[in-house]
C-alpha cells in the first residue's frame, strides 16, 4: 500500500446524503454526492427509512460518477473508508455493506471511519486552487502533511445531525468530545420552528433568510443550560459547561406563536425567526468560544451543514477574533456530510500506519469521537 | 454457469452454485440469526470464493434476493450484490426470496400439490406466498408475495419460520417450522430458471410496506 500519497475512496451514508468521495494523499480528486434531502420535504425532517432506500438506489451510481470524475480506476485505489458511526442504523448499513463488497471484490484494505472526526479531516484536504491546507500554514515546504493539523486544534460542527465541540490532539488516535446537545441537534432545532412557522423544510436556510428582515431583540428566548447550575465555573466546571439543549428553545418559540394567535394578533415571523435564530447561534458560540480559551484550543473549525448559516459564520468569526481563536471554515460542499471527508481521514489514518478494521466490525449509530476508527 | 447467489431476506446467507458442480453447489454458508448481516455478510463471502478457490472473474452472474423481509437486514444484501456486481461487470438477477424456501420444499419428501410459504414480517404479521407444484417442474408462484396477519392466510399446508410462529392458526409443517430461505435455493432456482429460458427479476427489494413517515398535519393554531 502506498502510504505516502494514498489513493483512498471514501463513502459517507450515515443521513441524507450518499457520497462518494476520492483523495490522493490530502489533494482532493472529487466529491459527489447524491441527497435525498427533497423526499424528506413533505415530512418536514428526515425519515430514516426513506432515506435508507434512497441510500440503496443512489450508491452505485454515485461510485460510478465519482470514479469517473476523479478518472480512477478502482485497482489504482490503495484504500477505502467509509462512516460505520455516528448516525441512522439502517442509513449507515447500506454504506458498510456496500463498502465491505466493494473492498471483498477489490481485495483493498477496508477503514471503518468516526463521521464527526472526518467532519474535521476535510480541514486538511488541500482546495481546488491547489492552496496549501487550512492548517499547513507553519509547516515546511516540503513537509509530508503525515499530520498537518495544529495541536491546539478544536472543532465545532454544528448540523441536523449533530452539535458538537471537540478538541483534536491528534486526528488519527486523540480525539475528546468536549461538549455536545443533549437533546436536539441545532439544524434539528431549525427545522422544528420553521414548521411552527410555516416555513417549510429543510428550516436553516428559510429562517435565515427571513431573520434578516426581522429584529432579533424584538424577543428574548432562552439560552439552554447557561444557567450556574449548569455552568459552574472554570475550575469547578457544572455538569453541561459546554452542553447545549435546544428543546426548551423549541417549546419557548411555540408559546410564543400560540400567544400571539390567542390575543388575535399577526405572528410577527421575521422577528421571531431572528431572535430564535439569535439565540441558537449566542448560545452556540459563546459556548463554543468558552470551551475553546479553556482548553487551550486556538485554532477552530466549524464545520457541518449549519456552518452555511451567514449570522453562525457571523458570531463564530467576531467572536472567535475577539478570543484571538483562529478561525477557518472549509468550502461549503465539504462542511455538509459527504464522501471527501471520508476519504480525507482515511488517507490520513493510512499516511499514519493504522492497520485497517478487516470486514466483520457492524456500523455503531453511537460511535464515541474517541473512536477515529473501528 | 457459476452464479454467486446471496440472500437476507431472513438469515444471512450465500451460495456458489454451478450446473457443472455435483448436486449444482459448489459452497454455501447462512447464518442462525437475523440480526447481524452487517457483520457476517462480507466475511462469509470472502470465505466462500477461498474455500472455493473462485475469483470475481470466474462469476457469470450475481443474483439476490429482493425480499420481503425485514428492511435493513434486506438491504444488506441487495446493496452488497449490486456493488459485486458492478465491481466484477457481471449481471445481476433478482429472485423473490420465498421462491427459495418454496424450492427446499418441493426437493423434500413433505412436498404436496398447493402450499403456502411464510416467513416472520415481525409486527404480528408473515410475508407469505402461495405456490402449486407439479411432477418434475418448478414450483410456480400463484399469488403472492403479499404482507398480512397468519389468521387471514388460505386454508392450505405452510412451510417457513413464519407458519412455525403461527401454528395455531396456520397448518405448518413441523419439519419446515424453523426454515428460513436460504441462498443455496435462491441459487439453484435461479439457474434452472436461467437454463430454461425464463426471465428473473431486476433487484428492486420488494419492501411490500411503506416506510411508516407521517406527514405532520397542520399545527393547531391556539383559539
Ligand atoms: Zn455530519
Amino acid at each position: 500500500m502506498n502510504r505516502t500519497q494514498p489513493l483512498v475512496l471514501g463513502i459517507e451514508s450515515s443521513c441524507d446524503e450518499t457520497g462518494v468521495g476520492i483523495v490522493r494523499g490530502t489533494a482532493l480528486l472529487c466529491n459527489t454526492v447524491s441527497s435525498s434531502m427533497e423526499e424528506h420535504v413533505r415530512f418536514g425532517g428526515v425519515i430514516p427509512e426513506i432515506a435508507s432506500r434512497a441510500h440503496l438506489d443512489a450508491f452505485v451510481p454515485t461510485l460510478q460518477e465519482a470514479l469517473t470524475e476523479a478518472g480512477v480506476k478502482l485497482e489504482d485505489v490503495d484504500a477505502i473508508a467509509v462512516t460505520s458511526g455516528p448516525g441512522l442504523a439502517g442509513a449507515l448499513m447500506v454504506g458498510v455493506c456496500a463498502a465491505k463488497a466493494l473492498a471483498v471484490a477489490t481485495g483493498k484494505p477496508l477503514y471503518a471511519i468516526n463521521h464527526l472526526v472526518a467532519h474535521v479531516g476535510v480541514g486538511l484536504l488541500q482546495t481546488d486552487d491547489g492552496a496549501l491546507p487550512p492548517f499547513a500554514g507553519g509547516l515546511p515546504e516540503n513537509a509530508v502533511p503525515e499530520n498537518a493539523l495544529p495541536g491546539n486544534l478544536g472543532a465545532l460542527l454544528v448540523s441536523g445531525g449533530h452539535t458538537e465541540i471537540l478538541r483534536i490532539r491528534n486526528i488519527t488516535d486523540d480525539v475528546e468530545l468536549l461538549g455536545s446537545t443533549i437533546d436536539d441537534a441545532a439544524g434539528e432545532a431549525y427545522d422544528k420552528v420553521a414548521r411552527l412557522l410555516g416555513l417549510g423544510y429543510p428550516g436553516g436556510p428559510a429562517i435565515d433568510k427571513l431573520a434578516r428582515t426581522g429584529n432579533a431583540k424584538a424577543i428574548r428566548f432562552p439560552r439552554g443550560l447557561t444557567q450556574p447550575k449548569y455552568m459552574g465555573t472554570a475550575d469547578e466546571p457544572g455538569p453541561h459547561r459546554y452542553d447545549w439543549s435546544f428543546s426548551g428553545l423549541k417549546t419557548a418559540v411555540a408559546r410564543c406563536v400560540e400567544q400571539f394567535e390567542a390575543r388575535g394578533e399577526d405572528v410577527p415571523v421575521a422577528d421571531i425567526a431572528a431572535a430564535f435564530q439569535e439565540a441558537v447561534v449566542d448560545v452556540i458560540t459563546s459556548k463554543a468560544v468558552l470551551a475553546c480559551r479553556e482548553n487551550g484550543i486556538t485554532e477552530l473549525l466549524l464545520g457541518g451543514g449549519v456552518a452555511a448559516n451567514s449570522r453562525l459564520r457571523q458570531l463564530t468569526e467576531q467572536r472567535c477574533r475577539a478570543a484571538g481563536i483562529r478561525l477557518t471554515v472549509p468550502p461549503l460542499g465539504l462542511c455538509t456530510d459527504n464522501g471527501a471527508m471520508v476519504a480525507a481521514l482515511g488517507a490520513q489514518l493510512v499516511m499514519a500506519g493504522i492497520e485497517p478494521s478487516g470486514i466483520s466490525f457492524a456500523p455503531d449509530s453511537s460511535m464515541p469521537v474517541t473512536t477515529v476508527s473501528a | 454457469m457459476l452464479i454467486l447467489a446471496i440472500d437476507t431476506s431472513a438469515v444471512a446467507s450465500a451460495a456458489l452454485v454451478s450446473d457443472d458442480a455435483p448436486e449444482g453447489v459448489l459452497a454455501s454458508f447462512s447464518t442462525e440469526d437475523t440480526r447481524s448481516h452487517a457483520e457476517v455478510l462480507a466475511p462469509g463471502i470472502d470465505a466462500l470464493l477461498a474455500d472455493a478457490g473462485v475469483t470475481g472473474a470466474d462469476i457469470d452472474a450475481v443474483v439476490t434476493g429482493v425480499g420481503p423481509g425485514p428492511f435493513t437486514g434486506l438491504r444488506s444484501g441487495i446493496a452488497t450484490a449490486r456493488t459485486l456486481s458492478y465491481v466484477w461487470g457481471k449481471p445481476l438477477y433478482g429472485m423473490m426470496s420465498l421462491d427459495a424456501m418454496a424450492l427446499e420444499v418441493a426437493e423434500s419428501t413433505a412436498a404436496v400439490p398447493e402450499f403456502l410459504v411464510a416467513t416472520d414480517a415481525r409486527r404480528k404479521e408473515v410475508y407469505w406466498a402461495r405456490y402449486s407444484l407439479t411432477d418434475g417442474q418448478l414450483p410456480r408462484l400463484v399469488d403472492g408475495p403479499h404482507v398480512g396477519f397468519a389468521a387471514d392466510l388460505p386454508d392450505l399446508p405452510a412451510y417457513g419460520a413464519g407458519a412455525g410462529i403461527y401454528e395455531d392458526v396456520l397448518r405448518a409443517n413441523p419439519d419446515f417450522s424453523a426454515e428460513q430461505p436460504d441462498a443455496l435455493y435462491l441459487g439453484q432456482f435461479a439457474l434452472a430458471r436461467l437454463a430454461a429460458g425464463e426471465p428473473l427479476l431486476d433487484s428492486t427489494p420488494l419492501y411490500l410496506r411503506e416506510s411508516d413517515a407521517q406527514v405532520p398535519g397542520p399545527r393547531k393554531r391556539a383559539l
